[in-house]
């Protein structure tokens, strides 16, 4: 993202003077908020609650990381896509499946736009979805768990940077494609780039009582860069938005050649007649090969399963499925208002900011006002589209958020700013600087028909002298401002993970309820569970050795094991025991060439251990568990590789 | 967890132990506190070694603190209850408790000779409310080591059922 600067380096003059306005601007906006209460507008008392949730993406990290608004606290980084050796997340038996793709195991990704579940228009609390854009997944994140539990593979995508966005009420989350490809991918001059390449728009169920998704069907759309999307709402359910750029089809130097179309689209999807098509058997089943991991809270465990087949739909051949509204110049943000009205279009190198009305494009189309066509998809008229636009609101548009009393804000990453304007009057409110590079911004809700218009979140692209310095890499960073009144105030800077990309939020009462606070011990279903004392043992299947553990306040059982020799391959099944909240215990041991594994109340896990040495070998308890912690640890006897004593194992035996 | 609780804890147990370190031998030339009792014993302030400890001691009056404040225990023993309580301690409790002998807590056989019906539930249920509030909990968390009893997030339904066990050991 920073690589934008490039981009938009032909507008640094202009860029220059609009700063320096906007910096003597802030010096004074500053000391306002100094003057204000600021600090107890973000103020939460030790031992009380934030009144948010945030959900804010890692961006190259590939996790996400739940924080608390206004306090800007974080609480929890989950591992999504990205192995993480603290939580044995891609490290433990049980985990490792979920970062199997059709190209194999994959321990790092990129993950960018966060979305919550939704019903009747409103975010329901149970799941958040996000995308990995550098090889194409869609993973969904159980808010009574704050886990991932399950990922699905998107073929036919690269750079999956068009998702995952979810419809009103979780029908789908959507996937769309960054870079167009072949498809299916062949041996094929890059040079053959226009016609040949295509861009895939996927679709992909959520099931109402589980969440499982499954992937069904892909739009095949012309070879153009598919950036964001919104769902339609309220009166444009049914629908979804999709910005493109590239559509002069450049396959080299985009920064140049992707910028020379006066207009790109933003494509109007109509999933509900999609689904039709699909009905009526017109779409095409072409071969595929993608990974759908699964990870079961009943038996910790995951399971990944390769898909081979995906249904596709041409819109060349499904009349009234796709329409394009030409759309100024290579937008960005694609944003639906919470009426489902306003389609805005951030054209990142365009002036000024451009709203469609989604009742003026179901009339052109009605009144079949066709403008042309791309690869047989009609094109609609720009002005028969236009709802309005703002003129001039700053420089480098990327995206708008609402706050469900009339007001949009957008964020200008080349101005550092975020621009609160009004519908329907399209005229600027307020703008506040921020620091620096703003990309996405954040209302909790502000992706639904029910925003809370309280606080936005800037997320910045670039941090600079904000924080005490580290070396060249410095601290990524959010803003929070306030936006109850006329005009927003800046409260709070804090640090983030990763890059933060976009972010979702919502009422923290919405959630914490129904957070779960242990795994029941009955109902582990692991397959190598030891539920009691009585279940702990060591079996030995070759050279494959079982230890069946189970550890509790502060011991493990067994805590001595012999007759392990050199060459074996041990699996640590550990048990947590314990049915109180917040108790956890973790494992390592000498020498294993994995992480340790960070066991709830009520969980399995599992390591491997190579022996490689004869002699005695120590575990330990990793997380301080009680007053006797430090005398939580175990002993294996590891023994030559032809030795012949017998495999034992015990707790408290002399 | 109250992090604070636990420093105080291993701070104590460090101050307990911390006499018996840095000493390579085998445990058996280990003789520190032994030889010297007497002499000891003559300057610093009288000990009190024979004082009772708390797992031995017999208070049937005390009910504990938790959500148990009455119970009746009819005179006969309700067999299908203690099979359900002894599945429920062989799954929520052998991991520290043996039935006959002291293992990380005390042994159950005999405890209501000892305690009050009340005390031995609220002890299962509410844990850490006892160990903190209750005087002979409080004893029993040092007599053990220091090792806190695990609330194991057992129904009342559960624990009576366990008591109902302990009846028959």
């Amino acid at each position: 993202m920073k690589k934008l600067f490039n981009l938009f380096f032909y507008l640094t003059t202009i860029t220059l003077i609009v700063t320096s306005c906007s910096k003597t601007d802030s010096s004074s906006k500053r000391s306002g908020a100094l003057n204000s209460s600021a600090a107890e507008k973000v103020y939460v008392a030790p031992g009380e609650h934030d009144e948010f949730y945030a959900f804010i993406s890692g961006g190259f990290s590939g996790q996400l990381s739940v924080y608390g608004l206004p306090s800007g606290r974080l609480f929890k980084v989950i591992p999504v896509f990205s192995q993480d050796a603290e939580k044995a997340w891609g490290y433990n038996e049980e985990t490792k499946p979920m970062l199997n793709t059709s190209y194999g195991f994959i321990p790092w990704d990129d993950s960018h736009h966060p979305d919550i579940s939704q019903t009747a228009g409103e975010i329901d609390g149970r799941y958040v979805f996000i995308n990995a854009n550098n090889t194409p997944r869609i993973a969904k994140i159980d808010l009574t768990t704050f886990e991932t539990t399950e990922i699905i593979e998107i073929p036919n995508s690269a750079g999956n940077h068009s998702s995952s966005f979810v419809t009103e009420n979780s029908e789908y989350v959507v996937a769309g494609t960054r870079f167009s490809v072949p498809v299916p991918q062949k041996d094929i001059s890059i040079k053959e780039y226009k016609g040949n390449f295509k861009g895939a728009l996927s679709f992909i169920s959520i099931a109402p009582e589980d969440g499982a998704m499954n992937l069904e069907f892909q739009i095949l759309m012309p070879g153009f860069n598919y950036d964001l999307s919104h769902p339609g709402r309220g009166k444009s359910h049914g629908w979804f938005f999709f910005t493109t750029y590239n559509t002069e089809e450049a396959n080299t130097l985009l920064e140049v050649n992707a910028s020379q179309n006066d207009k790109d689209f933003i494509a109007a999807i109509n999933w509900k007649k999609a689904e039709e098509y699909i009905k009526a058997g017109k779409f095409k089943t072409m071969p595929a090969n993608y990974a759908h991991n699964v990870y079961d809270e009943h038996t910790h465990t995951a399971t990944s399963t390769m898909k081979k087949e995906v249904k596709i739909l041409d819109p060349a051949e499904c009349p009234g499925l796709v329409y394009l509204l030409p759309t100024p110049k290579s937008p960005h943000g694609c944003d639906v208002d919470p009426s489902g009205e306003y389609i805005v279009g951030n054209g990142k190198l365009s002036a000024n900011l451009t709203v469609h009305s989604f009742t003026k494009m179901l009339s052109a189309i009605e009144n079949n006002k066709i403008d042309g066509e791309a690869y047989g998809i009609p094109i609609l008229k720009f002005e028969d589209v236009l709802a309005g636009v703002v003129e001039q609101p700053g420089l480098g548009p990327l995206h708008t958020e609402f706050d469900g009393k009339g007001n949009a804000y957008t964020t200008f990453f080349i101005s550092s700013e975020v621009v609160k304007w009004k519908l329907e009057t399209w005229e600027v409110i307020d703008r506040k600087p921020t620091y620096y590079s703003v990309g996405h911004l954040m209302i909790p809700g502000g992706n639904s028909a029910k925003p809370f218009g309280k606080y936005v979140l800037a997320m910045n692209k670039i941090t600079k002298d904000r924080y005490l310095p580290t070396g060249p890499e410095v601290t990524q960073s959010a803003q929070l401002y306030d936006i109850t009144g006329e005009k927003m105030e800046l409260l709070l800077d804090f640090p983030t993970i990763g890059e933060p990309h976009y972010a979702a939020g919502c009422p923290a009462d919405l959630i914490k309820s129904k957070s779960k606070k242990i795994y029941k011990l009955e109902e582990n279903k692991h397959k190598y569970a030891a539920k009691s004392d009585e279940d702990t043992k060591v079996v030995r299947e070759g050279n494959e050795v079982h230890i069946y553990m189970t550890m509790i306040r502060s011991h493990f059982s067994p805590d001595n094991i012999e007759g392990i020799k050199v060459g074996d391959k041990v699996y640590f099944h550990v048990t947590n025991l314990e049915q109180d909240y917040d108790v956890p215990h973790g494992v390592s041991m000498i020498g294993a060439n994995t992480s340790e594994l960070l066991i709830m109340p009520g969980q399995t896990e599992t390591f491997v251990w190579h022996p490689k040495q004869v002699g005695v070998w120590p575990f330990y308890c990793t997380d301080f568990c009680s007053a006797l912690h430090q005398e939580m640890q175990g002993y294996v006897r590891v023994s030559p590789k032809d030795s012949d004593i017998t495999l034992s194992w015990s707790l408290g035996e002399d | 967890m109250n992090k604070f609780g636990k420093i105080i804890l291993l701070l104590n147990i460090l101050l307990l132990t911390s006499c018996g370190g840095k000493q390579e031998e085998k445990k058996e030339q280990i003789t520190i506190g032994k030889k010297s009792t007497t002499q000891q014993s003559e300057t610093t302030k009288p000990k009190a070694p024979t004082t009772t400890p708390a797992s031995k001691k017999i208070d049937l009056e005390n009910k504990g603190i938790g959500p148990i404040t009455s119970i009746e225990l009819p005179a006969e023993i309700d067999q299908t209850m203690v099979t359900k309580g002894q599945d429920v301690f062989k799954k929520m409790c052998m991991a520290c408790h043996k039935t006959t002998k002291r293992f990380i807590g005390p042994a159950p056989t005999g405890i209501l000779k000892r305690r009050s019906p009340e005390w031995v539930m609220n002890m299962i249920l509410n844990p850490s409310e006892m160990v903190e509030k209750d005087p002979l909990a409080k004893e029993l968390l040092i007599e053990f080591n220091g090792s806190p009893m695990a609330n194991q997030g057992l129904t009342e339904e559960d624990a009576r059922a366990v008591l109902e066990y302990f009846r028959t050991l």
